[in-house]
């Protein structure tokens, strides 16, 4: 079977969970025999892991004809693509886009992450789509996230192949009920054409049927999983004095961070020998940086900036409790990834992750009495530290792409 | 004749309140009085009291053949006697029909058997004088905390003064034996052994009312008729279970209550008798050893104590409780005693158990630990500051002793000055 997937990250260049779980969700697909991938983003960096997928540079996709030899092609885009390739999809224009503004090859300059001018984009990604669906053979298309909603259903227009979109969040999650207008509707159209709505979260498709009005037999939830970690022994703990309670993520309004800072400020009322850590940046860090002041714990409450790559899980690992107080998540990933290297979690139930998760505390995210209570649970006795960093590892390691692979296999199944 | 023999079980946790480790050190109670009441009223008047009157039904119709025991924990006593007095009188009016035995237990339904034997010891007493204040009868017969036995235990309870035990019928100790026998202790032959036929106990507590049984209408005929229809010698049936079976975890709708009230006239007519625990220990012939050695229970599948202490967080809350147990026990402050007996209630331990936290108010075993564990820290600071852990435990005893010493010295000294004033008040009056 072959599919056809549009996304807009793909790792290592990732700014969000979105690149992460599209790498899973591929990953684990790619071990079914018969399964075909080609994954298509607006601008690749040529660095991708294309060793069991394809990847397609939106960017690199002629949407307007020009005339160009094979070699100034080659040296132009050869490192990521084929001229050949190049030669055979420029075949796929059927359309005139003269009016989009594109460069010496025919090809739209797509920044690859989220600017000023996204819903231009979006519609020149749509432009592609177009492209890519006269021209290639495919038997599902496979959109993710509403950026890719529009390309989607203008590919299953001219190809007639059916559509399944994966609901990674939705704008309800983003701006805690505030949705931008615009945004709702590429996000309804794209749900209202799609052949099956995938999830990634129970609490994700409650929303999907509720707000945007879809029928329940349409949509299925497929829980995200996590990429199992190689180097997992790598990450130590070095033994300290204090313990380390984290919070990870954007320092954003739906991260929740304020309740961290509070429940820390309870805790450290009561005991001694706890420092908090909010690792991340964002557009509240500082008036976080301000509160902590203004409760006086800004000796035990200390802030990293922003933290990449191998950072990540460096942090995770020396700490003792990984706290994620989201407002709301559509899955949240992190306290997967945290418990992979045996830090225990604590995460809110308005986390999509929460229904899968067994092994970590679960609290409300304004229970800063809960929260507060269970970071000193598991600070002070070695018991509830134990149990949770050996069971929830188990539990973690069980949780595997190829599982969720398969449900969106039976998915596609379903639809053809 | 084959004897059926009834035994309810009555005990309900005293559950404790939300407590966040900030109240530990401020807040020195620990009990959830409005759940606690609400339970107890509800199984008390779903249960309680129309089995009871059932239960009087059947003795005075029979004639007082019909007959069965009773095991209420004394942490379920004194919520019947706070909230459901009526059911303690109607107990009384059982306990006077010469029909019901009580069974003894450990007061908190704890695991201090297994943990602590001179808090078991203790317990057993507090328990029996329980029952003896309330039904003015020393129970005989002995039943452990969920079953709990083994031939440790089986040792201990004969040294208590016990003769008879009640044992569950666990298939890695019974094998092919029949619990349908009499048995006695693995090497101390005075110890008699009575087993719990899961099966016929399990059909009427857990299947009663399930459709999709085979066996599913249940009636008082078909019950009696299985046992009738067992081998000659098999002679004993024990049928046990909690009595909130008896129109809660079955309701009333379920015909549960007509089923036990029709169970003597069959049973009669089948020519099978009842007994109480104590009188089969006395009648029947002991058919041999059972060896227990690792402790056994009638929880779960594996019939062991991993509903209580199997996983790290159990473990954790068990050895911080017991392990100052010799030193709690020497505080003379009544609330602290009383807390201590209620923080060992096994359901404490169980909801913190990943598999089988049957019937917690808990969302997940780590709130329940973490909940128990804070309620804990505060009982142990308070324990702390009465006597603190600078002094030896054997120090403190001697320091209590000469307190308690000079305490009786001064009063004795009291009495003699009164005397002799009163003495030289007489002499200077002459």
């Amino acid at each position: 079977m072959k599919a056809l997937m549009f996304g807009w990250e793909f790792p290592p260049h990732i700014l969000g969970g979105l690149g992460t779980a599209s790498y899973g969700l591929t990953r684990g697909m790619s071990q079914q025999p018969d399964m075909d991938l080609v994954f298509v983003i607006p601008k690749p960096h040529g660095d991708e892991d294309q060793s069991f997928l394809k990847i397609i540079g939106a960017c690199n996709v002629p949407v307007v004809w020009k005339e160009n030899s094979w070699d100034y092609i080659n040296h132009r885009i050869g490192n990521m693509m084929h001229p050949d390739e190049y030669f055979w999809l420029r075949n796929g224009i059927r359309y005139d886009f003269n009016r989009i503004h594109t460069n010496d090859l025919g090809c739209i300059d797509f920044s690859g992450r989220y600017p000023d001018n996204l819903i231009e984009e979006i519609s020149n990604y749509e432009a592609v789509a177009s492209v890519l669906a006269h021209q290639m053979d495919f038997d599902i298309i496979h959109s993710h996230d509403w950026l890719t909603y529009p390309a989607g259903v203008f590919a299953k227009q001219i190809s007639g192949k059916p559509l399944v979109i994966h609901v990674h969040a939705t704008d309800f999650d983003r701006s805690r009920g505030q949705v931008n207008p615009t945004v709702y509707s590429i996000e309804k159209r794209g749900m209202d054409v799609a052949d099956h709505i995938m999830t990634v979260s129970d609490l994700t498709r409650q929303i999907v049927i509720e707000k945007y009005h879809q029928h329940p037999s349409k949509v299925t939830t497929v829980h995200n999983a996590v990429e199992p970690l190689h180097d997992v022994e790598s990450f130590t703990k070095t033994p300290r004095k204090d313990k380390v309670v984290t919070f990870l993520g954007r320092i954003t309004m739906q991260k929740g961070p304020e309740y961290f800072v509070e429940a820390a400020h309870k805790v450290l009322q009561k005991t001694s020998g706890v420092r908090f850590v909010m690792a991340g940046s964002g557009d509240m860090m500082h008036a976080m940086i301000d509160l902590a002041a203004k409760r006086g714990i800004a000796d035990k409450f200390h802030f990293t900036g922003f933290l990449k790559g191998r950072q990540v899980h460096e942090m995770l690992a020396e700490s003792d409790v990984y706290i994620m107080p989201s407002v709301s998540e559509t899955f949240g990933i992190s306290p997967l990834e945290s418990m992979q290297v045996g830090t225990p979690s604590i995460i809110s139930k308005q986390s999509g992750c929460a229904e899968i998760l067994t092994h970590a505390i679960k609290t409300d995210y304004w229970d800063i009495d809960a929260m507060a209570d269970a970071i000193y649970a598991i600070v002070k006795y070695p018991a509830m530290y134990d149990s949770l960093r050996k069971l929830g590892k188990e539990e973690v390691d069980n949780i595997s792409w190829y599982d969720a692979g398969l449900k969106v296999r039976a998915i596609y199944d379903s639809v053809l | 004749m084959k004897n059926i023999c009834f035994y309810f079980q009555i005990h309900q946790p005293l559950r404790l309140k939300k407590y966040r480790f900030f109240e530990i050190g401020k807040d020195h109670y620990y009990y959830d009085d409005f759940m606690v009441e609400d339970r107890i009223r509800q199984v008390v008047e779903q249960s309680y009291l129309p089995a009871n009157k059932i239960i009087a039904d059947m003795i005075r119709s029979s004639n007082g053949k019909f007959k069965c025991a009773f095991s209420i924990s004394g942490v379920a006593l004194e919520q019947l006697e706070q909230y459901a007095p009526e059911v303690i009188d109607s107990f009384r009016e059982l306990v006077a029909t010469g029909s019901v035995e009580f069974l003894a237990e450990t007061y908190a339904h704890s695991l201090s058997s297994v943990y602590d034997t001179n808090e078991f010891e203790r317990q057993v007493k507090l328990h029996s004088d329980k029952i003896l204040s309330l039904f003015g009868k020393k129970p005989t017969v002995f039943r452990n905390s969920d079953l709990i036995y083994s031939d440790e235990i089986g040792e201990k309870i004969l040294e208590m003064g016990y003769r008879t035990v009640l044992v569950e019928e666990a298939r890695h100790i019974m094998g092919w034996k029949s619990p349908n026998f009499l048995y006695n202790h693995s090497w101390l032959n005075k110890l008699k052994i009575l087993v719990r036929n899961v099966k016929l106990s399990e059909d009427i507590f857990l299947r009663f009312s399930n459709p999709s049984w085979t066996e599913y209408p249940l009636n008082a005929e078909k019950f009696t008729n299985w046992i009738a229809e067992t081998p000659e010698d098999e002679k004993i049936f024990n049928i046990w279970m909690g009595y909130e079976s008896l129109g809660y975890v079955q309701r009333a709708e379920s015909g549960i209550l007509d089923f036990f009230k029709a169970v003597p006239y069959h049973a009669m007519e089948r020519k099978i008798s009842f007994a109480l625990p104590s009188e089969i220990a006395k009648k029947s012939e002991s058919v041999g050893p059972l060896s227990v050695p690792y402790a056994m229970s009638w929880w779960g599948h594996e019939k062991d104590l991993s509903p209580w202490n199997g996983n790290d967080l159990q473990h954790e809350a068990l050895t911080k409780l017991y392990k100052d147990g010799e030193r709690i026990r020497m505080c003379t402050n009544k609330s602290l005693l009383r807390d201590w007996l209620m923080l060992q209630t096994t359901e404490n331990f169980r909801y913190m158990s990943h598999k089988s936290a049957y019937g917690t108010h808990y969302e997940t075993s780590y709130e329940a630990f973490m909940n128990y564990m804070n309620v804990l820290a505060d009982f142990l600071e308070r324990v702390e500051s009465q006597y603190p852990t600078t002094i030896e435990n054997e120090e403190l005893n001697e320091l209590l002793k000469t307190i308690n010493d000079q305490d009786k010295e001064i009063s004795e000294l009291r009495e003699e000055v009164k005397k002799l004033k009163v003495r030289k008040a007489k002499v200077s009056e002459k």
